[in-house]
């Protein structure tokens, strides 16, 4: 949150209308997310001119109150109320907190055209039963009638709420960097405040000394000052920490957060008698221990950097000061300490201890070392002014930063080039000129100076192409597209192939869903035992603590969730990643099969989607692939499938790639069918497509059937057909199968209609006989059937 | 000669007249016109006439004859018109009955939009990459100018899953690098990869732990800010509509520089402010910029040569603004009623 009325006291905002100033902000990159007024409009100072007792009542008083520019009437019921008081007057419009609205009316019979306020009722302080009995503000003598009394209290205030995520600016996390921010855009000048005091004899060196004894501390410098009187802060250093979102506490303590919003610099003030003689800086012992100044017992890590008195903890450094070395009320010496520590320790630091403050957060963005003395003299000078304090000379410090400056050698032609935009040398001149950023012009090439405050400026061209391009105008570019060289572009193998299964599921009637890759370790397991489930370290929830190795889990989840939502039929597909082992990952496709597949029910139609259906799906997939005639089925051991309803899914008759059958009751009592593939292991090289013609000739058809015992399957009968069948044998077509008591009740009989054809002429009856006599030989012979005759 | 044939004529029209089917029509046929009727009879009686005689009454016969079967066969048409007309009104269905629900799948929601979208920058010369999902801490942060200890890796709450070094992807950034890699600092680079990420959040109406990021760069020499503008305004024209204007807010990303994030203008109002847009008038849908000279340069790339942007969108977040959605958590919820609306084309 930035006070405008901070800003102003370092840059001349008089003339500006700090709404549209707030637009000019956002546009440069520095979102102004709100732009909120503290002001009450319609209040000014009065004086109480006349002030009579009300004839109808026993407390109210009627008054005339002189406003500047006329007199009115205001009935009061104030105790305190008398002639010749300085009040703030609330005129008719003024709309105080709780959204009352002050508006011309009769009191009794008396009118009033106002309201003398207590500070309470404008919000300024709190509603307690001390300040209630209060009564009305009394101003100064000195106070200005008809001035505004807002004003006039100096409580009016314009804040910027920053979105402060969104951007590196390094300018906007505090009052002064702010200022600049604003300078640059409307091209002003920045004035840094007063800064200068007195020094006492004495010198700090006589009886301090400071040892830094941890690298990640950087720069350190101290002062201290004595005599000090602890008391309340003025009015203007309270009402900027409020605006900001701090409680003013004393002068000694809001002095260094006031200096804290001005410079980004945080400060940290010791009570140097109960400090003793001594700072040592070092990273804390593992266990350590220390009671902040919230009171609480604070166990730290090696990571932590603590300041210490060479014995015990009195500072988590950048993070919070301990008790044991804190300014109260009886506090007379304070150390100041302005300091540089690693950015990275106090943000984990802050982080691990739960304790994010304004000042962690701040060294947690990096800090500029011409600040962190500026600051410790302006320390110096508010507790000069406003705690009596007497500073003594000289300052211990420790000095190890690095101070190189950063510079960037550029041309315009690589700043047009990175932003599209047709820039000359002095457009360019102008902008650093804004930016106040140091330059010189050599060979045709910009050798720039980045102030230091801009930590946030690395030293590459894109960074001064940034800096030019928003002061320029984000919304000043062209819509331009690239000119490149014409190509059509690919999908990655890997990802067509993906996307044609997807797109053959679709038309296969499959819906697609979107399940999580996190699941609970049971569903892990579900499938793919033989497979290393991935367990997520610290995960959020125990459902989410593991990586799937396979699918069906998930489908079965979405068709719990559809079936309790009324649905009856559904077949679902997706494809996605699974993980396994040692961080292995593998592209899979599953579906799931629950209910009718085809229905029309009216018509008595209902195929359900059962496991021919999934095998049928199962073949078109592969064929779409071009895997014809290069997968089979075999029987499947998997122990989450109906172990008499489930194949595991063969590509040459050697590599599983999946398998698909009934979900196991145990697991679901549901009729649900499932399949899951690996992607990844279908994904083989395949014949390119080819014209394939189909004979011209006529063909000629025979049917048979055989009468075989259950346990033969009609693969089986199918591969000794097709051995037998030489080249003439075109297509077999099981017909039917019948089970019964007349051929026996463990046979069962499979008919099948055999095509015969030849590409070149028109077969002869005694050819395709001998074929077909030898088939049934072939089948009788090599398994126990026989050939059933009618 | 002549009367005989006027007289059968005049028979044979008679008793044809009264034909009420098909029955009597062939009947007709048999007694008249088989080859001992009275009509055959006529013809065996031109035998004992003379010569010219013959040839006068037998063309006479024979028109007759024409006459005759041409009306019996006009009347048979008319006969079996009329049965067929009579068993194809019987034939009649409802054709108000439901139909068979042929089967046909539906793409998830978000499928839609990633399909959408990389139609687009296929059409721009894209190639669409893929890339792994369980990556490298290196290529989904280090490479990408966010060091190990980074303070913007506070915020994207990776799930990491051994030590520090291996991770669920937070961005589908990585593939880029990866892309960056291959090119080995020579190639120039057109590539868009949509895909899956992992992120700890807590799950609620905008906010997901698994979601799909759309994200595209582009490597050349002369590639600038203002292309990048160009090509997401064109971008989100085609998919939001040709009225939809699109403008830059600077921004701060560690991968880009300058880093911009791009509003576009609101679909669902004038403008005016709705529940939809933050700021008024205007909704976030991108975060861009020019590939971080750092970035670059750790990828293999000279940044004095060359120059890019990057850009990502959330695919559910463009989902949600295309389809008018309020909530996240339907994308997983799959309600099939819900989704089963996405089996169609979708107009432009």
């Amino acid at each position: 949150m930035i006070s405008m009325n901070f800003v102003k006291d370092y840059i001349d905002l008089k003339d500006q209308d700090l709404e549209e100033l707030a637009n000019k902000v956002t546009k440069a990159g520095i979102n102004v997310e709100h732009v909120i007024n503290t002001k009450i409009n319609n209040l000014v100072v009065g004086e109480v001119k006349t002030c009579i007792n009300h004839p109808d009542s026993d407390h109210l008083h009627i008054c005339t109150v002189d406003i500047g520019k006329e007199v009115i009437k205001i009935v009061c019921g104030a105790p305190n109320v008398k002639e010749g008081i300085k009040v703030i007057v609330a005129l008719p419009g003024a709309v105080l907190p709780g959204n009352f609205e002050i508006k011309k009316g009769k009191i009794r019979g008396e009118e009033s055209n106002g309201m003398i306020c207590a500070l309470f009722e404008l919000g300024l302080e709190e509603k307690t039963e001390e300040n209630y009995n209060k009564g009305i503000e009394i101003l100064k003598e000195d106070a200005p009638v008809g001035m505004d009394a807002f004003e006039y209290l100096g409580k009016g205030d314009t804040l910027y709420d920053l979105d402060v995520h969104k951007h590196k600016n390094n300018d906007c996390r505090y009052h002064i960097g702010f200022a600049y921010e604003i300078g640059t855009i409307i091209g002003r000048k920045v004035t840094l405040p007063e800064a200068s005091y007195k020094e006492i004899k004495e010198s700090i060196k006589d009886n301090f000394k400071l040892d830094v004894k941890t690298e990640n501390c950087t720069y350190y410098k101290s002062k201290m000052v004595t005599d000090l009187v602890v008391g309340e802060s003025p009015d203007f250093i309270k009402n900027r920490l409020i605006s900001c979102g701090m409680r003013p506490i004393n002068n000694i303590v809001d002095i260094s957060n006031y200096v804290m919003l001005e410079y980004g610099q945080p400060l940290h003030f010791f009570d140097k008698d109960k400090l003793g003689n001594e700072i040592v800086v070092r990273m804390a012992k593992d266990e350590e221990k220390v009671t902040t100044l919230d009171e609480e017992e604070r166990t730290l890590t090696s990571d932590d950097i603590v300041i210490t008195d060479g014995k015990k903890v009195v500072a988590i450094a950048g993070v919070m000061g301990a008790l044991n070395t804190d300014v109260d009320n009886n506090t007379k010496t304070v150390l100041i300490e302005s300091a540089i520590f690693n950015a990275t320790n106090i943000r984990k630091t802050a982080r691990r201890l739960n304790l994010r403050s304004e000042a962690s957060l701040r060294y947690e963005k990096g800090l500029n070392f011409e600040y962190t003395d500026k600051a410790l003299d302006r320390a110096c000078y508010l507790l000069e002014k406003y705690a009596s304090g007497k500073v003594l000379s000289d300052k211990v410090e420790y000095d190890n930063e690095e101070k190189k400056e950063k510079v960037v050698t550029f041309k315009t032609e690589k700043i047009n080039s990175l932003l599209g935009l047709d820039l000359t040398d002095k457009d360019v001149e102008e902008q650093l000129k804004k930016l106040d950023f140091e330059y010189e012009i050599k060979d045709g090439s910009f050798k720039t100076i980045i102030p230091r405050r801009r930590l946030d400026i690395e030293e590459n061209v894109n960074d001064i192409a940034e800096e030019i391009g928003r002061l320029y105008g984000y919304y000043n570019l062209k819509n331009t597209l690239p000119i490149l060289p014409t190509k059509k572009g690919a999908y990655e193998h890997s990802i067509e192939f993906r996307k044609n299964i997807s797109k053959r599921c679709r038309s296969l009637g499959l819906d697609e869903t979107r399940t999580y890759s996190l699941v609970d370790q049971k569903s892990a397991n579900m499938f793919y035992t033989d497979r290393e489930t991935i367990l997520i370290p610290k995960p959020m929830s125990s459902d989410r603590s593991a990586l799937r190795k396979t699918m069906i889990p998930s489908m079965l989840d979405v068709i719990k969730y559809n079936k309790s939502r009324g649905l009856k039929d559904i077949s679902i597909y997706e494809v996605s990643k699974v993980f396994y082992d040692d961080f292995k990952e593998e592209n899979h496709l599953a579906i799931a099969l629950y209910g009718n597949y085809i229905s029309s029910k009216w018509q008595g139609i209902n195929i359900k989607g059962d496991f021919y259906v999934l095998k049928g799906i199962t073949e078109k997939i592969l064929d779409y692939i071009g895997l014809k005639n290069r997968y089979s089925f075999v029987i499947s051991d998997e122990e989450s499938l109906h172990p008499g309803i489930s194949a595991d899914i063969m590509i040459d008759n050697k590599n599983k790639v999946g398998f698909l059958g009934r979900i196991h009751p145990k697991i679901n009592k549901d009729d649900i069918y499932v399949l899951e593939l690996s992607l990844d292991k279908i994904d083989v090289n395949v014949k390119p497509l080819k014209y394939k013609p189909a004979s011209k000739f006529p063909s000629i058809k025979k049917d048979l059937a055989f009468v075989v015992p259950k346990t033969i399957t009609s693969e089986e009968i199918e591969k000794a057909i097709k051995r037998a069948g030489s080249r003439l044998l075109t297509n077999i077509e099981l017909f039917d199968l019948y089970e019964g008591e007349n051929i026996g009740l463990d046979n069962k009989s499979l008919a099948y209609n055999l095509t015969f054809s030849s590409l070149e002429r028109t077969l002869t009856d005694e050819e395709v006989t001998i074929v077909f006599n030898n088939i049934i030989k072939e089948v009788e012979s090599k398994l126990d059937a026989k050939l059933r005759s009618n | 000669m002549n009367e005989k044939i006027n007289a059968l004529k005049k028979e044979i029209e008679e008793k044809l007249n009264e034909v009420k089917d098909i029955n009597d029509l062939t009947e007709i046929k048999n007694t008249y016109l088989n080859k001992k009727g009275p009509v055959a009879d006529l013809s065996n009686g031109l035998r004992d006439l003379s010569v010219d005689d013959k040839k006068t009454f037998g063309k006479a016969l024979n028109d007759f004859k024409n006459d005759i079967n041409s009306k019996i066969e006009e009347l048979k048409n008319k006969f079996e018109e009329e049965e067929l007309n009579k068993k194809l009104e019987s034939e009649k269905i409802d054709i108000s009955m439901p139909s068979m629900d042929i089967p046909v799948g539906s793409p998830a929601i978000v499928e839609t939009i990633i399909e959408e979208s990389e139609e687009f920058f296929i059409g721009m010369g894209y190639d669409i990459l893929d890339g792994p999902e369980i990556e490298l801490d290196k290529y989904n942060f280090e490479m990408l100018n966010l060091p190990k200890d980074h303070p913007a890796r506070d915020a994207q709450d990776t799930y990491y899953l051994e030590g520090e070094n291996l991770l669920l992807r937070s961005q589908t950034s990585p593939v880029q690098v990866r892309a960056m890699l291959k090119g080995e600092g020579k190639t120039p680079i057109r590539m868009l990869c949509p895909g899956k990420v992992y992120r700890r959040e807590d799950i609620n109406a905008t906010h997901e732990q698994e979601f799909d990021q759309i994200e595209g760069l582009v490597i050349d020499k002369n590639i600038s800010l203002s292309d990048l503008k160009g090509t997401i305004d064109a971008f989100v024209k085609y998919m939001y509509g040709e009225n939809t204007e699109t403008r830059f807010r600077p921004s701060y990303y560690p991968f880009t520089e300058p880093s911009v994030e791009i509003d576009m203008s609101c679909i669902y109002c004038d403008g005016s402010g709705c529940s939809m847009c933050k700021p008024k008038g205007w909704i976030t849908i991108c975060g861009a910029g020019m590939v971080h000279p750092n970035v670059l340069k750790m990828c293999g790339y000279d940044p004095e040569e060359w120059q890019g942007f990057a850009f990502g969108f959330g695919a559910l977040r463009l989902a949600m603004l295309k389809y008018n959605m309020t909530d996240m958590r339907i994308i997983h919820e799959n309600d099939l009623r819900e989704t089963k609306n996405f089996d169609r084309k979708d107009v432009k």
